[in-house]
């Protein structure tokens, strides 16, 4: 049974889910949502997602949403094959959460923040609010001091092996660095930097960004 | 084996939430207090264990611990056997579990604490509540609640048929919204959200949890 994947390939939160997917080697379909059409609010869409959000994943009788969600359950299910991403012990385990948690609560509000006003302002015509890009750039780099200094002893955030904690970074991280002019937040950090270039060259990350 | 110690401040939504998930598990703890309104959670003695400078944060044994939701989880599992089951039983119940643990994350919380910082911290702070932000907090967390009415008519707690960490991750934001802001409305007049909040809000666990959170 192939796992569906309903949303567009190049939105965050979906990159998020293909980038577990590819590295657990699961098969999938993604079934395209066009978020400009406003699909995503329709009632067949609704149906599988209340919130009107993208993605979710239908599994045989299993409907899945949040991105975060996602990712642990196929994690968990298909430890035994692909890359393990959750640590072993649990320990381990408690700090994958830990910094996941820190992803979804500290870099995520001001990561979309930015690339709302940078990036999907001008696409539907809006006007960019300067303020908001300032203090948003400002606090995600206060965050970033705090990567910066856990990366300089550890070399994934949660240890020294790559997890979901990290993985879940890639989706923003990609459009802050590769898609604006704010890459600097990441590209000055030395040791930022280095996990950034490390995570980003995985193979499973390259076919996602393809897709 | 030392006690769990939980670093936090009773007044704090995410220390009550840890407290409330240690009373589940029928844990004992020690708490230490982080004197937020003296920003003792800015200073280097307690950076050393959050460097995000925020409460709580766990000690057990040699983990120490933040994020208030990887805490909850982490205790669940490792204590999976005693006191309440806050998981699931089965990989599927586990699923909706996470996906409703992330609702109350990435939907429920933001315009919830937007709400209660405007009406009760702000003033107290030597503000003035920003009404506009309050009113459009309120509309972003009915249109949430609408969907959880909808879930909750089908289904007595919000993962399924049992009481789960999807549930108590929101005790604590909706007392400080309901008992210490005044805004109680937008639960109460939903009739599944409000029989909902109704049960997991009297379960002893939370009950002496909630008697701490007061001004």
């Amino acid at each position: 049974m192939v796992v569906k994947l309903l949303g567009p390939a190049y939105a965050s939160c979906s990159r998020r889910v293909l980038a577990c997917l590819v590295e657990k080697d699961i098969q999938f379909e993604i079934v395209h949502v066009d978020l400009l059409k406003g699909e995503q609010k329709k009632p067949e869409f609704l149906a599988l997602q209340p919130f009107g959000k993208v993605p979710a994943v239908q599994d045989g009788d299993l409907t899945l949403f949040e991105s975060r969600a996602i990712m642990r359950y196929y994690a968990e299910k298909y430890a035994g094959q692909g890359t393990s991403l959750l640590g072993k012990t649990l320990e381990e385990k408690a700090l994958v959460e830990q910094w996941l948690e820190v992803e979804g609560q500290n870099f995520n509000p001001h990561g979309n923040a930015l690339l709302y006003q940078l990036l999907y302002a001008p696409l539907i015509n809006l006007p960019q609010d300067k303020a908001v890009i300032e203090s948003s750039a400002q606090k995600l780099g206060e965050v970033l001091d705090v990567y910066e200094e856990r990366l300089s002893k550890s070399k994934y955030l949660a240890g020294d092996f790559y997890s979901l904690a990290d993985l879940s970074h890639l989706p923003f991280t990609e459009y802050i660095v590769n898609a604006t002019d704010k890459g600097y937040l990441i590209r000055n950090r030395k040791h930022v930097n280095a996990w950034w270039e490390d995570i980003s060259s995985r193979p499973a990350w390259k076919k996602v960004l393809a897709m | 084996m030392a006690m769990i110690k939980v670093h936090g401040y009773q007044l704090s939504t995410a220390t009550a939430m840890v407290r409330a998930c240690l009373n589940e598990k029928d844990l004992e703890y020690e708490f230490v207090i982080v004197d937020l309104s003296k920003g003792a959670h800015k200073q280097p003695p307690f950076l050393a264990l959050n460097p995000f400078g925020q409460v709580p944060v766990i000690q057990d044994g040699d983990l120490t611990l933040f994020e208030s939701r990887a805490i909850v989880k982490y205790l669940a599992k490792k204590y999976e056997g005693q006191g309440t089951n806050l998981l699931g039983s089965t990989i599927g119940e586990q699923a909706m579990v996470e996906q409703w643990s992330h609702v109350e994350s990435q939907s429920f919380t933001a315009p919830c604490s937007e709400v209660v910082f405007q009406i009760l911290i702000v003033p107290m702070i030597g503000g003035k509540t920003d009404q506009a932000v309050v009113d459009s907090s309120l509309k972003k967390l009915s249109n949430v609640l609408d969907i959880y009415e909808e879930r909750l008519s089908k289904s007595k707690y919000l993962a399924g048929s049992f009481f789960s960490l999807a549930d108590l991750q929101h005790l604590s934001y909706i007392h400080a919204l309901v008992n210490l802001a005044g805004q109680g409305e937008v639960v109460t007049s939903r009739v599944h959200v409000k029989t909902w909040w109704e049960d997991i809000s009297s379960r002893p666990a939370w009950k002496k949890v909630a008697e701490a959170m007061k001004l």
